[in-house]
């Protein structure tokens, strides 16, 4: 018996990362999946994103737990190109439960000092994106009767650090959308949440770029050099939290665990807020 | 599933309502439990206690699921008694891995007309009660060395106030505080400490005159479904009140190892109250 048995889950950013790591559990756990990635590298993200290799591969994983997918190409900053891939991904598996809005970059700037570009890529991707994924989803949640909505906000929409305030923008405006939605929604028996994950062992971290930024200090920086650097910010002693451990938060939200809970947000941060 | 096969976890306040629930819903997943209760009336609290005989009938229940329980009456307002009988629970057991400080009462008043008992009587519970049960428990879960989880029952009234509750109110904000501060303490022995904030749940403890009367002032004789048009509104889901089981739930998440590095969170299960 799986906590998600019958339902279908809709995850964006679901090509590698913290985004397969929720499709192949959701799946173990019962859940049909509608994977949605852009697949292409955007001019401003200086670490290599996700490719259509990736996302067949999440879409493997799924297949071999026993559960369908529907994969598909779309940026979540174009909301025609996710609303006909979410709206495709509903006919063909049948209904709609969850909605997991997972995908995000990162760019590293000083607040006073960035160009317009990675400012609105930023705010378009991890902010707007969340928006157009929701905005999508809900009329399939509505149509099952209610469901529950996963927002990936960050540490970063609770405090800030340097060289992220845009990051911390988005982080900080995926909060209040969702509380604002989760008020919406209430009547609707559709539940809007949080995870805010502390630094996570995923690409989007583990990559020369993120190296480079962190160990300036360093030559050939590479994964332990950064573990030295970030393993303070948390409490316990860890470098950081692993995807799965962000996805066992995310599951809990989505389940009938949590049913009554809306409007909050879940750190997964190893204490971090406690700093 | 079995999620705490081999783990050891003790609650406080487990005769009746939250606490019972608890302590079935961790030994039906594989814990033995440590059962801790008062079992005796408060003459600041204007409803009836649980018993022994509640105790004893959560006990049974633990049994039924085909674990080992060990019962004991004593207050968490008496370090001396409390750890006694935490000690005793874990020479029986052999460790402890999850506590869960849910001993907690409810009484109403403003701040002028609260007597000074109903205000000590719920700090020392609501409050002192959590410090100590912790006190109690830490040097067993640094011998487990297994790391282990301390989740602290809070109250939406930890995150904001109501009206007729200053030492409620007072009292659940401490336990939020009381919990970052063990979280951070505790964190280099990976043992992680969270809370769990309900809004309304259907137990005696709000399923009573004195609540039904401040919800109702002007009502005579008010009644639970009286009561349930005002407890609708202080969330944003249309329910009432959420069931012990929704509690349970989280604190079962923050005690297993899916939680393994929350440490230092509060998780509310309020139907969007805190959004209001």
């Amino acid at each position: 018996m799986g906590r998600m048995d019958g339902k279908v889950a809709l995850i964006t950013g679901a090509a590698r990362g913290q985004g397969r790591a929720h499709a192949v559990r959701l799946a173990q756990e019962g859940a049909d999946i509608i994977a949605v990635d852009s697949c292409a590298q955007l001019p401003s993200v200086p670490y290599p994103l996700a490719t259509k290799d990736d996302l067949d591969e999440t879409a493997r994983l799924v297949e071999s737990v026993g559960r369908r997918v529907v994969t598909a190409v779309a940026d979540v900053r174009d909301p025609s190109a996710l609303r006909e891939a979410i709206d495709d991904g509903v006919a063909r598996l049948g209904r709609l439960d969850s909605v997991i809005a997972n995908a995000g970059i990162v760019t590293f700037a000083l607040g006073h000092d960035m160009s317009d570009e990675l400012w609105q890529d930023m705010i378009d991707v991890n902010l707007t994106g969340v928006f157009h994924t929701c905005r999508a989803g809900v009329p399939h949640l509505m149509a099952a009767g209610g469901g529950s909505i996963v927002l990936t906000s960050s540490m970063m929409g609770l405090k800030a650090g340097k060289n992220v305030a845009h990051y911390a923008a988005s982080k900080h405006g995926v909060m209040g959308y969702m509380k604002g939605l989760a008020r919406d929604l209430a009547p609707h028996k559709i539940r809007v949440n949080c995870v805010n994950p502390g630094s996570v062992g995923s690409p989007m971290l583990l990559n020369q770029y993120v190296y480079d930024s962190f160990c300036p200090d360093v030559s050939d920086p590479g994964p332990s050099d950064l573990g030295e650097v970030l393993g303070p910010w948390q409490e316990l002693d860890i470098p950081w939290v692993e995807p799965e451990d962000v996805t066992a938060a995310v599951l809990f939200l989505c389940s009938d665990e949590a049913r009554y809970i809306t409007g909050i947000a879940l750190p997964v941060d190893g204490g971090t807020m406690l700093q | 599933m079995s999620r705490f096969t081999g783990k050891v976890a003790l609650i406080t306040g487990a005769a009746r309502g939250q606490g019972r629930s608890h302590a079935v819903r961790l030994a039906a997943e594989g814990a033995d439990i440590i059962a801790v209760d008062h079992c005796q009336d408060l003459g600041s609290v204007p409803y009836p206690l649980a018993s022994t005989a509640d105790l004893d009938e959560t006990a049974r229940l633990v049994r039924e699921t085909g674990r080992r329980v060990v019962a004991s009456v004593a207050d968490v307002r008496d370090f001396a008694q409390l750890s006694a009988a935490v000690d005793a629970g874990v020479t029986e057991l052999g460790r402890l891995d999850i506590v869960v400080a849910n001993a907690g009462i409810f009484s109403v008043g403003d701040a002028v007309s609260l007597s000074e008992e109903a205000w000590d009587d719920m700090i020392d519970i609501n409050l002192t009660g959590v410090w100590k049960t912790a006190k109690a428990a830490i040097p067993h879960l640094r011998t487990t060395g297994d790391g282990g989880s301390i989740i602290n029952i809070g109250s939406t009234a930890s995150s904001r106030p109501y009206v007729g509750l200053p030492h409620y109110v007072a009292a659940k904000h401490g336990v939020i505080g009381l919990t970052k501060a063990l979280a951070k303490e505790l964190a280099p022995e990976m043992i992680r400490v969270n809370a769990v904030l309900p809004t309304n749940v259907d137990t005696d403890m709000i399923q009573n005159e004195a609540t039904y009367k401040l919800f109702l002032p002007d009502l005579e004789a008010p009644t639970r479904d009286d009561f349930a048009l005002p407890a609708r509104d202080l969330q944003e889901m249309p329910r009432s009140w959420i069931e012990v089981g929704d509690v349970s739930a989280a604190v079962l998440f923050l005690a297993s190892s899916e939680s393994r590095y929350i440490t230092g969170a509060a998780l509310p299960v309020d139907l969007g109250a805190l959004l209001k």
